[in-house]
């Protein structure tokens, strides 16, 4: 198991080294951060300075080198636009993409699963085709037309919910939360649900070919025989058979949606890592495009290092084939 | 007994809703958060706008743009190089310090460090000198007319709170150095800092003690970033958000069809210009035709700036015959007349010039720096290929464009020019129009060099009396138009939106917000 851990941990490794490497041959061509940071009167003299003074002229060998040694240390350097050092601001954003992809997630599950349950029971009706149809749309509709759509219904037009930001959060420690207050709840309500409508689709399609294919089976028949009543056969013989592939899915999903929060964040002005990032790609802030996207291969990693370590523990041939 | 509780929560309860009215917020959706809270740190004219509210300068704009006293109560011009300041005495910091001449000093020591991204702001600041607690000397490195307009930009801080806190030098990124000024603010301005949450929410109160009368209402000011525009714009409707600044084009109909809407718009001072590669050769190699000018001159002649107008502007920009505003000092209404739309003219003079069956040249916008310039730049190229040009268009993100613009890599680009943060068309001819040496020309992306403009601009450079600086400069941008250096297009419109609720929003044509004069 030891052997097991070492060897991930290493590939881990290598992984984030290969993204690091990945971001710093592809920030030539995203543009040139000096001429974001100064203003009109700025002399060219002094843009030059700036730029030797950043270490911009070095080489992207050199820059990268110097980009790992830091990050070894753990110091990602100064944002150059926020003027602030790159952990803290990540640190100051990641409890808002946490709680944002959480609710999500658990909307997923609470909508998604039921609604899976109900089209492949009630197969041919006429409510489960609609809701299939609608699956369809879920997963094609772009997240941030979804994202404005339910701005313009629920904020606009009924005044439902704030169209954006997060309403008042509470500090515990260094850890920021919306849960403790009723703007902050109410803030959640529709960036989480324009984040899960894909994941509920998801969701509710796996459920539903899951448990078609379970409903077949020679047990099912058998509490059948026995005359357990349906609903007992469906949702407790039938459903719990079905949950380990979503258990599975939801917890890769996990990552995804953390990276790809930024659209949602974008649309709802969610200040989580995810604006952070878009902010940065803006102004060609380099330090902060590179410890995000070491983090967010690092929540990968981490993520599949974990899922492939319960597997190892459920069965244990993975661990004796030297995997 | 009963009764009289009754009664007197009552009461209790209309002096709440009492308190509660005349408690006024302003709640300012904008499309951006500031960089930092300090001023110094990034060079930025949008962060000094808003920072406005917290710190002031030596002198300010007034609701004309004139200049006007701020923390100096007069000035006096003592020889070419000094200028004598008299501070206003009793004002204090909003942390309690009194304002004194060692604060103007800590101030222009801390903006003009080598380390400082702003020091190009104060382009001819050399040194300061404390006379007694309320008279400062700043010395020049030469006679320099525009000194007043760069300090309405220099916010002054409290040397003691920058010394307490360490925070004397500016920040610097490539040495690792961070700030306390970066995340606390301590000025002399009308509103006092709260509290900050980048990207969410920046909240300032009124300052009680502000030296000056007020003439806004507000107790409280809101700062809320909303990126996304179709958010923003929503947010309005929807009463989450009391003012919003670039407020779509487009969006335009749905806003005035709104009941709780009212629109506030004008044109920009910011002027959108074409510029032309002037390097011996294009960027594909070939010999380079805009050398000649009726090359040009065509190149103008085919531009049908009505048309820009009306239809990619939607009606709302001014179009424009000279490259500075008519609020910026140095314009002048004769300049302004545009060049007449003539196709079989330009087609004329392309012929004349040798290129009767046109050329293919770069033409570089950006998609995110002016209003609707993807567009602007999509109609621009189609006219130009009727008479026969093959512009090739490229358009892309302002942070990789910019590269593009200052390599030399585009034979025809926009540039938007507002004149900022001097609002004089000075700035205009140092930047954009003289020949790129030393300080001057850095905006001149084409490469093209006119020595007699340049002398020109040299001269007004150092002409203290106003009136014949004035003169050379206009002179200088005859020039210019003459030779067709740039291509004027228009004023952009600019488009501010609040709730009815407001009552008073003074719009300024440098879209600059300041919330000083609001009512609500």
């Amino acid at each position: 198991m030891l052997v097991f851990l070492v060897k991930r941990i290493f590939n881990a490794a290598v992984v984030m080294l290969a993204v690091a490497a990945m971001a710093f041959l592809i920030f030539r061509f995203v543009g040139d951060p000096v001429e974001m940071m100064v203003n009109e009167q700025t002399t060219q003299a002094q843009r030059d300075q700036l730029r030797e003074h950043l270490g911009l002229n070095d080489s992207v060998f050199v820059q990268f080198e110097r980009f790992v040694v830091n990050a070894a240390h753990g110091d990602f350097g100064i944002s150059y636009r926020n003027q602030r050092p790159v952990s803290e601001l990540i640190a100051e954003r990641f409890p808002a993409t946490l709680e944002l992809v959480l609710v999500a997630t658990i909307l997923s599950l609470l909508i998604g699963i039921p609604l899976g349950v109900v089209t492949a029971i009630h197969r041919g009706t006429w409510y489960s085709e609609t809701l299939q149809f609608g699956s369809i749309l879920g997963v094609s509709l772009p997240s941030f037309v979804v994202g404005i759509m339910l701005i313009l219904t629920f904020s606009v037009t009924l005044g439902w919910a704030p169209a954006f930001g997060r309403g008042d959060v509470v500090h515990i420690g260094w850890w920021s939360t919306g849960f403790l207050t009723r703007s902050g709840r109410a803030s959640l309500i529709l960036p989480s649900l324009s984040l899960a409508l894909f994941q509920i689709t998801l969701v509710m399609r796996l459920v539903r070919a899951e448990m078609l294919e379970t409903m077949r089976m020679d047990f099912i028949k058998f509490a059948r025989a026995r005359g357990v009543p349906a609903r007992r056969v469906q949702f407790r013989h039938a459903l719990r058979n079905c949950l380990m592939p979503v258990i599975t899915m939801t917890g890769m999903q996990f990552g995804n949606l953390i990276a790809f929060a930024l659209i949602t964040e974008t649309v709802f002005q969610w200040p989580g890592m995810g604006l952070l990032f878009m902010q940065a790609i803006t102004f060609v802030d380099i330090p902060v495009m590179a410890a995000y996207l070491c983090i967010v291969s690092f929540i990968f990693v981490a993520i599949n290092t974990l899922v492939d370590i319960t597997y190892a523990v459920i069965d244990p041939r993975l661990r004796h084939q030297g995997h | 007994m009963f009764k009289a509780r009754i009664v007197a929560s009552a009461l209790f309860a209309a002096c709440l809703t009492a308190i509660s009215a005349s408690a006024e917020t302003l709640r300012w959706g904008s499309n951006r958060d500031i960089v930092s809270l300090d001023p110094y740190s990034y060079g930025d004219s949008f962060t000094i706008n808003v920072l406005n509210n917290v710190y002031e300068g030596l002198v300010r704009y007034n609701r004309d743009l004139k200049i006007e006293p701020a923390l100096a109560t007069s000035w006096q011009v003592m020889s070419d190089t000094v200028w004598r300041f008299k501070l206003r005495e009793g004002v204090k910091f909003h942390n309690g310090d009194p304002f004194t001449a060692d604060d103007v000093i800590a101030s222009l020591t801390r903006v003009s460090d080598p380390a400082s991204p702003l020091k190009g702001n104060l382009p001819a600041y050399k040194s300061a000198k404390k006379i007694d607690d309320h008279t400062v000397d700043i010395e020049l490195n030469g006679a320099y007319p525009l000194l007043l307009n760069d300090l309405t930009n220099i916010h002054i801080f409290s040397k003691k709170w920058l010394v307490e806190n360490h925070a004397e030098k500016p920040t610097d990124v490539g040495a690792g150095v961070e700030g306390y000024a970066t995340t606390h603010a301590n000025g002399t301005g009308p509103f006092m800092l709260e509290s900050r949450q980048p990207d969410a929410k920046t909240v300032f109160v009124r300052n009680p003690n502000w030296w000056d009368k007020p003439q806004h209402d507000l107790d409280r000011i809101e700062f809320i970033p909303i990126a996304s525009a179709a958010t923003r714009v929503a947010a309005l409707l929807s009463g989450e958000v009391d003012f919003i600044d670039d407020t779509p084009v487009q969006d335009l109909p749905r806003l005035e069809a709104a009941p709780n809407v009212k629109l506030l718009q004008r044109a920009d001072i910011r002027t959108i210009m074409l510029g032309l590669n002037r390097r011996d050769t294009l960027v594909g190699g070939a010999k380079n035709p805009f050398n000649d000018l009726r090359v040009r001159q065509a190149l103008q002649d085919s531009i049908n700036l009505t048309l820009l107008r009306d239809r990619v502007m939607r009606g709302k920009s001014r179009i424009a015959g000279t490259m500075v505003a008519p609020e910026i000092p140095g314009y002048s209404a004769e300049l302004d007349k545009p060049a007449p739309y003539d196709p079989e003219e330009a087609k004329k003079l392309l012929a004349e010039a040798g290129y009767p069956n046109g050329f293919e040249f770069s033409f570089v916008c950006a998609n995110d720096r002016y209003v609707n310039e993807e567009q602007l730049c999509q109609a621009i190229a189609s006219m130009w290929a009727r008479i026969g040009l093959k512009p090739k268009l490229d358009v892309g993100p302002r942070s990789v464009q910019t590269p593009k613009f200052t390599n030399g890599k585009a034979d025809v680009y926009t540039l938007g020019w507002a004149t900022e943060p001097m609002l004089d068309s000075y700035s205009l001819l140092l930047q954009v129009l003289h020949t790129k040496t030393g300080n001057a020309g850095v905006f001149n992306w084409g490469g093209w060099s006119y020595p007699e403009l340049d002398k020109m601009i040299d001269q007004a450079g150092v002409m203290l009396d106003r009136e014949k600086r004035l003169d050379l400069q206009i002179k200088a941008l005859k020039l210019a138009k003459d030779q067709v250096l740039m291509i004027p297009l228009h004023q952009q419109p600019m488009v501010w939106a609040t709730t009815a609720d407001v009552k008073e929003m003074p719009q300024f044509p440098d879209n600059k917000p300041r919330l000083w004069y609001v009512r609500k």
